[in-house]
């Protein structure tokens, strides 16, 4: 163990750390794989979510390939029967699964556990200073609710798909025939597995933190992490109630939510988006910590605005409870509960901006180094930026009548949620993978690969936008002949797009094999990640972290020999080191 | 390779506290991450009240289901009701809040080290749980056989014979508590004989816990045939379980709506509405003045009667317009009742699962209790499991009224 340091003052005669290589790190302190799968290290469970929802994830996206590929023609391409006649016509059950099954993976099993639970369980002890979560064991049962949940994502898929939409709306979903129960008690479970994360990050934060980091000390994904975990404490139950009462109401007709025993189908769409809005704030708020930590490393400068951007992602948290109805403006509901629920939509555009012009604030005049998680953070700002302002058309009453259930808002939410979570999950994913593995990945195929992400995005959706405003209803599988050539653009767009991260993907398993070593501190930043090794040990800290300014980068110097940031302290940290 | 890891794992674990830790006192109770014991409780405690609340908030769906059908149809929630044994009801509140006294008790036998005291109290803790469990059985299992079921399945008919002797439904429910108690005696019996005293310490209480259900279903059959028996002067079964607790009139009435032409859809008011349950009970809660949302809903509804009764609108309009009606209903229709049924069993039914989660929680409590684990710098799981039982007992608390009382004495 004591061959990991940390010690700031070992980095003036000799090679600084992470240039030797590290004995102990917790990749290699234990082999095997008993050693993983009943693993309490934070850090390990942190790389096997990652595995995980990364399979999810190329699940998700091979049937997204799917859908796109079948809409090339407005007869269908792809999912086709043959009917009576013996032509071939356009399987819409079939695609009615594939969108399904394309969404609930992607929102279920990818999106919500992505940041939160892959990237920070890794970091947020590490960030904090902490040896590990508060509850290891609690941990390690989140992670094995979500494969739990997976399974019977997976068995819905091979028994007899699912064709509701990801929302499972009644009275559809008590009515069809396809594995609703499956699907929803999978929900469920992942719903439990990302309670029992938040909860642990909660307490993780609130009694875990070393002496010297204050509140207003730790880094700003903490503090989304921190607002993230709040949502999911208090929104996910109802999630899980909501769909145990769809189970009931399936299994045992308690005649809630299904209009044939007098109960009311729009009550579960209220209960539903109590739980499902706030969870749009569970994928973009940690994607918004992503981006503050970016921005600024990459830009060598202190964040802008420190405490406008921690204390608007706790304004998130809270607004996002308010702002359900909006997704049900169409629903029947009173105009006076519409008209309400549109003046809060959009209020959270402010602390969205807030994060917004303080990024901007801290791009200008800042040493901008383009490293390939930089360009995934601008990407981000600018598709997040397009995300959000169409977000307001959608909050608009007369303007979301026209637009409600358009490909208008199929654009939007893939802007906001693959333009704004995925882009920012890759650029974290870039930026502490060498922490995470130890290894330099290719700057160079990195930013084209980012460069080939972000034009995909933009063709694939973009066109969706002018579909969706001239018309084109979301979840048809067939359509009319004047939208063709958008569609293809689309279409080109979404395989350009997969072919952006296979090169990702290609670029991050290469450095695994051929990766240089990485040194503690390949990007210059002051968070405590950057005080461990790379790969960090064990126990993370060696001894107790030293805690400063999170954004203060003028104790961070370059030392060309390692091609790596060391960490130059001051001397009464020095001297408060020795008391530990 | 594989099969030593853990081993292994163990060894880095204990070399990595000696590593950086070793100058630190560190008990055995304190996990291997935490820094101080007071460190290790405040988290504990901090992790379980943010747990109660998501609990709070999973059970607050059903409270918002229960005021969204409630509000909707009034009248049914109130004649479904009675069909709830406020008696048994009673008595599982007070064995419930009771099972809280000890609980609390217990926290306090921990923290002062009082061994043999903190397991008796956890085994009247679970006790009480097993006594409600018990009387649960019962109610569920008369319903049963009633045909008081959720929506799809609601078969009851008031004028149906009293199913007689033993439910089969009781039968099954009380199987597996029944195998754990002979499981338990069993076990007690091979501790004594082989004298492994810890095996008898624990599973001794265990077994009085096992013999608390069956205490419960006695308890609920006395009070429930006790019921019977009062209402056996009545001719038909229906009224005699209206009449049980409360004033039946209205409920009759309501009962025999269904074989009545359907009346004029404007309730109270206007001449020639039959009387049924439904506006008995509407005009009841009407007269109170601070109703305004059903008063400003009745007078509506007259002004729109008095609307479509003119000349004008009975000419058969050129287009058609649609007609405005509100159907006499029947409370005891399937889509009505059995909607309160599948409220009723699924809010009771969450709180017995979670009595039960309860009751696997304070079972491991008191194994750890005879094997005098707890200390006064470590009582942290005492004290998280009885804030968690005290919640159970809290919404059992909100579930008792809203279930059970509702209605009755206004009537009568």
């Amino acid at each position: 163990m004591a061959t990991v340091t940390s010690t700031p003052d070992l980095l003036h005669d000799t090679l600084p750390d992470g240039s030797a290589p590290v004995k102990d790190s917790y990749l290699s302190n234990s082999r095997g794989f008993i050693s993983w799968a009943f693993t309490l290290d934070h850090k390990r469970i942190g790389v096997m979510y990652l595995v995980g929802v990364m399979s999810a994830f190329f699940l998700g996206g091979v049937l997204a390939l799917g859908i796109r590929w079948h809409l090339w023609a407005p007869e269908g391409a792809l999912l086709m029967q043959t009917d009576a006649v013996g032509e071939a016509t356009s399987n819409n059950d079939l695609y009615n699964q594939f969108f399904t099954l394309h969404g609930a993976i992607m929102v279920f099993l990818f999106i919500i556990p992505s940041i939160p639970a892959a990237l920070g369980n890794f970091l947020v002890p590490v960030m904090l200073g902490a040896k590990d979560v508060a509850f290891p064991r609690l941990n390690l049962c989140s992670f094995y609710l979500w494969v739990g949940g997976a399974v019977f994502f997976l068995l819905a898929l091979l028994t007899n798909g699912l064709d509701t939409g990801w929302t499972f709306y009644t009275p559809y979903s008590t009515t069809t025939d396809t594995s609703v129960i499956a699907a929803t008690f999978g929900a469920f479970v992942l719903g439990f597995s990302s309670i029992f994360t938040g909860l642990n990050f909660i307490v993780t934060v609130n009694t875990m933190r070393p002496p010297g980091m204050t509140w207003f000390r730790m880094p700003l994904f903490l503090w989304a992490t921190y607002s993230t975990s709040i949502i999911q404490v208090l929104a996910t139950p109802v999630l899980g109630i909501t769909l145990l009462l769809l189970i009931a109401e399936r299994v045992i007709h308690i005649g809630i939510f299904d209009p044939a025993y007098n109960g009311d189908p729009v009550t579960f769409q209220h209960f539903f988006w109590f739980y499902s809005h706030p969870a749009v704030y569970i994928m973009i708020l940690p994607a918004l910590g992503i981006i503050s930590e970016l921005i600024s490393v990459h830009s060598h400068k202190g964040i802008f605005g420190y405490r406008f951007i921690a204390l608007s992602s706790v304004a998130i948290a809270l607004l996002s409870f308010l702002v359900w109805a909006h997704h049900m403006f169409t629903s029947g509901m009173s105009e006076v509960a519409t008209v309400i629920f549109s003046a809060l939509t959009f209020t959270v555009s402010v602390p969205t901006a807030i994060k917004m012009f303080n990024w901007l604030a801290t791009l200008y005049k800042g040493s901008i180094s383009l490293n390939t998680p930089m360009c995934y953070a601008l990407a981000f700002m600018f598709l997040f930026a397009i995300g959000g302002l169409t977000g307001l058309f959608l909050g608009t009453l007369s303007t979301d009548l026209h637009l409600h259930d358009t490909y208008f808002v199929v654009a939007h939410f893939h802007y906001v949620m693959m333009g704004g979570t995925l882009v920012a999950f890759l650029g974290g994913l870039f930026h502490w993978w060498p922490k995470m593995t130890g290894k330099m990945f290719n700057d160079l195929w990195g930013r084209i690969s980012a460069l080939v992400v972000f034009v995909g995005f933009n063709l694939t959706f973009f066109p969706q936008f002018i579909m969706g405003s001239r018309g084109m209803p979301r979840r048809y599988a067939t359509y009319d002949p004047e939208f063709q050539y958008l569609h293809q653009w689309s279409t080109i767009g979404a395989f350009l797009l997969g072919v952006g991260l296979l090169i990702a993907a290609v670029v991050l398993f290469a450095s695994l094999w051929r990766g240089r070593r990485a040194p503690m501190n390949p990007w210059g930043g002051a968070t405590l990640e950057w005080h461990c090794s790379s790969p960090p040990p064990y126990y993370n800290f060696a001894r107790p972290p030293i805690v400063g300014d999170p954004y203060n980068f003028d104790t961070v110097k370059y030392d060309p020999r390692i091609d790596g940031y060391y960490l130059t302290e001051p001397d009464h940290f020095a001297d408060e080191d020795d008391h530990h | 390779m594989a099969t030593t890891a853990p081993a292994a794992e163990q060894k880095t674990h204990a070399d990595a506290h000696h590593g950086h830790a070793g100058h630190h006192e560190h008990p055995a109770f304190l996990a291997h991450h935490f820094d101080t014991p007071e460190q290790q409780f405040d988290s504990g405690k901090l992790g379980i009240w943010v747990f109660l609340v998501t609990e709070v908030l999973f059970f607050s769906g059903l409270f918002v289901a229960y005021a969204i059908f409630r509000s909707l149809r009034p009248e049914v929630f109130e004649y479904a009701s009675q069909f709830l044994n406020t008696k048994l009801g009673a008595i599982n509140t007070g064995v419930l809040l009771f099972s809280s006294l000890t609980m609390a008790w217990a926290v306090r036998a921990a923290q002062m080290e009082q061994h043999k005291l903190l397991v008796g109290l956890l085994a009247a803790t679970l006790g009480c749980a097993a006594i409600f469990l018990g009387v649960k059985t019962i109610e569920y299992s008369h319903k049963w056989d009633l045909g008081l079921l959720p929506a799809a399945w609601y078969s009851y008919d008031p004028n149906a014979p009293h199913p007689e002797g033993l439910s089969p439904y009781l039968f099954w429910l009380c199987l597996v508590p029944g195998l754990i108690l002979i499981g338990l005696c069993l076990w007690y019996g091979l501790a004594i004989l082989r004298k492994k005293t810890f095996q008898a310490q624990v599973s001794a209480p265990l077994i009085t816990v096992a013999a608390c259900f069956f205490v419960g279903v006695g308890l609920g059959m006395l009070l429930e045939s006790e019921a019977e028996s009062h209402a056996g002067d009545h001719a038909s079964h229906g009224a005699a379980h209206a009449a049980a607790d409360h004033d039946g009139g209205h409920a009759v009435a309501a009962e025999e709506g269904g074989h009545e032409p359907l009346v004029h859809p404007v309730l109270g008011p206007l001449p020639g509405v039959a009387s049924s349950g439904e506006t008995e009970v509407l005009q009841r809660l009407a007269s109170d003045q601070l109703n305004s949302g059903l008063r400003s809903e009745l007078s509506a509804l007259a002004s729109q009667a008095e609307l479509s009764s003119s000349p004008v609108d009975n000419a058969p309009p050129v287009g058609g317009l649609p007609t405005i009606s509100r159907p006499e209903i029947n409370p005891n229709r399937t889509d009505y009742a059995g909607v309160f049924f599948g409220i009723y069993y699924f809010m009771t039914g969450l709180h017995a699962l979670h009595i039960i989660g309860g009751i696997i929680a304070l079972t491991w409590l008191l194994v750890r209790a005879v094997r005098k684990d707890f200390l006064r710098q470590y009582f942290g799981p005492v004290d998280y499991v009885g804030l968690y039982w005290h919640l159970v007992d809290l919404i059992w608390i909100y579930l008792f009224p809203l279930l059970y009382l509702i209605g009755g004495p206004a009537g009568s």
